[in-house]
């Protein structure tokens, strides 16, 4: 897998930087493509896909609970003052879930994750890199692209759904509080209301999405700590961008996925 | 004693851009020789190792390894022909996430079908060859510089290697360890009767264990010869080099 070299120029002219950006794009093709290669050639690397699953939730799960919370609570503080001047109250709890389970939880969600996850990966994996770890791995016969990135791959692309459904819930339930702070609206009612408002079209395709974010959070952290040099301060910087990478692509496929959707389920537009 | 040429290397040449690093370099390394390339810092030396494990692809030339020429070689192939080479790295290139147990297992379970008995008793039979089974269970980051080289040449040497390749390996190391690592690499090599390519600008450590050496400068091979014929040669670059390194000991 011959992947192109960018060269990270201080004082980088425009052209430096467009080039850079069309090495990136033909970079992270190449490596998407030695990917899905890898992917269903064996062994399956089972033991450090759990591996990953298990720490990259226990690495989030705290932050997320606490951005899925207030999340919620906010929204609905937000919401309902807007609703009240309409005497729309009673929308409030369809309203937040809809806002939430469509577009709020999935892409917040994954922008934390990249913002946790790529970071570490692409350090994890920048730093084997320039400390030949990767190199004394492919000496030893072992394949370090199915070791390292696969695994890594396969793990976040899994882990971000269930957070996801875990964030919805949360922020529910942060919803529902500030609702009984400002309006006497019944746990009862507030779940009836919620479950009526959902259907097929809201749920199904956001968490399918939160897949695609997943797999993109993986693979820019992967790509760019794979493809890092420069000592420690290309550590850094596969860090770094490896953020910034993520979150960027994260924000362009959200907002093609949400057309394809409206497009498959225009009742849902 | 010296035998058939396990590693025939000809006319090999490697650039990176408009840098030649390598320049049509030609050489043979016979059975069971403990081959030296010497050379300053940016001539070349770690790139000729690269070039002939595979890690960088020559711009042209041929490496024979057993006979068998390994460029252009498909994956399975080359995993195949790595699997009887062991490469010690410049910094040890020990796996920091895994402990010792674990680096030297790793190329084992990937590669072998080990019971798990079988592979305990490899790794203590493999860290006792190095001095360090107290080290077993512990972190790479717990090591010092000496002991990273001994555990990173046990996990080299785990798979019982014919062909072993090492890179600067006394580098960095006071000049005591750096001796203590010289011997013990050559004791291995009479020990596992190993065939090994050494890249260093360490004339201690050459001085030690070398059969036969190079010396390169700017990608072309300067001088070739043993130990006593280099350090005696009339060329002027020779006489600079280990003129230098002699009072560097």
């Amino acid at each position: 897998m011959d992947i192109p070299k960018i060269k990270y120029l201080r004082n980088a002219s425009f052209q430096d930087k467009l080039k850079g950006f069309f090495l990136t794009i033909s970079g992270l093709t190449i490596f998407n493509l030695e990917f899905f290669k890898q992917l269903f050639t064996l062994p399956i690397e089972i033991e450090q896909i759990k591996k990953h699953m298990s720490e990259l939730g226990v690495k989030t799960f705290s932050i997320v609970s606490i951005m899925g919370f207030i999340l919620g609570f906010v929204l609905a503080l937000q919401s309902y003052p807007v609703l009240e001047r309409f005497g729309a109250t009673d929308f409030l709890p369809a309203t937040v879930s809809l806002s939430i389970i469509r577009e709020l939880a999935p892409i917040l969600t994954a922008l934390i994750f990249a913002g946790r996850v790529s970071s570490g990966i692409g350090a994890e994996i920048s730093s084997m890199r320039v400390t030949e770890q990767i190199d004394a791995m492919e000496v030893s016969a072992v394949n370090p692209f199915k070791y390292l990135v696969v695994s890594r791959v396969i793990a976040t692309t899994f882990i971000l759904p269930i957070l996801t459904i875990y964030v919805i819930m949360i922020s529910l339930v942060g919803a529902f509080i500030a609702v009984i702070m400002t309006d006497n609206m019944s746990l009862i009612y507030f779940i009836n209301a919620v479950v009526a408002s959902i259907s097929f079209g809201d749920f199904v395709p956001a968490i399918l999405k939160t897949y695609v974010f997943g797999y993109i959070v993986g693979i820019a952290g992967s790509y760019k700590g794979y493809t890092a040099d420069g000592g420690t301060e290309g550590v850094g910087r596969a860090s770094t961008t490896a953020v910034v990478l993520a979150s960027l692509l994260i924000l362009i496929v959200d907002m093609v996925m949400v057309k394809i959707t409206v497009w498959l389920w225009p009742s849902i537009g | 004693m010296m035998k058939n040429p396990i590693i025939e290397i000809k006319n090999l040449e490697k650039s990176f851009g408009d840098l030649c690093i390598l320049n049509k370099i030609s050489l043979n390394v016979f059975e069971g020789e403990n081959f030296i390339v010497f050379g300053q810092s940016g001539s070349g030396k770690s790139v000729l190792l690269k070039c002939i494990v595979g890690l960088l692809t020559p711009d042209s030339g041929e490496i024979k390894i057993n006979g068998k020429s390994v460029l252009n070689l498909s994956n399975d192939n080359l995993n195949n022909v790595r699997k009887s080479m062991g490469f010690l790295f410049q910094g040890a290139a020990l796996y920091d996430s895994m402990s010792v147990r674990d680096n030297l297992q790793f190329p084992l379970i990937r590669n072998y079908n080990f019971t798990n008995d079988e592979l305990t008793q490899k790794t203590i039979t493999t860290l006792a060859m190095v001095g360090l089974e107290s080290a077993i269970d512990k972190m790479p980051s717990e090591l010092s510089g000496g002991m990273k080289k001994r555990i990173g040449l046990a996990r080299a040497i785990i798979t019982e290697p014919k062909i072993m390749f090492y890179d600067e390996p006394t580098t960095g190391l006071d000049p005591i360890t750096s001796k203590e690592i010289s011997v013990l690499i050559l004791e291995l090599q009479r020990k596992l009767n190993m065939t090994a390519i050494v890249v260093t600008h360490d004339l201690l450590c050459a001085e030690i264990i070398a059969d036969r050496a190079i010396v390169l400068n700017k990608g072309d091979i300067v001088e070739e010869g043993t130990i006593e014929e280099l350090t005696a040669s009339d060329n002027k670059l020779l006489r600079n080099f280990f003129s230098h390194e002699i009072i560097n000991q």
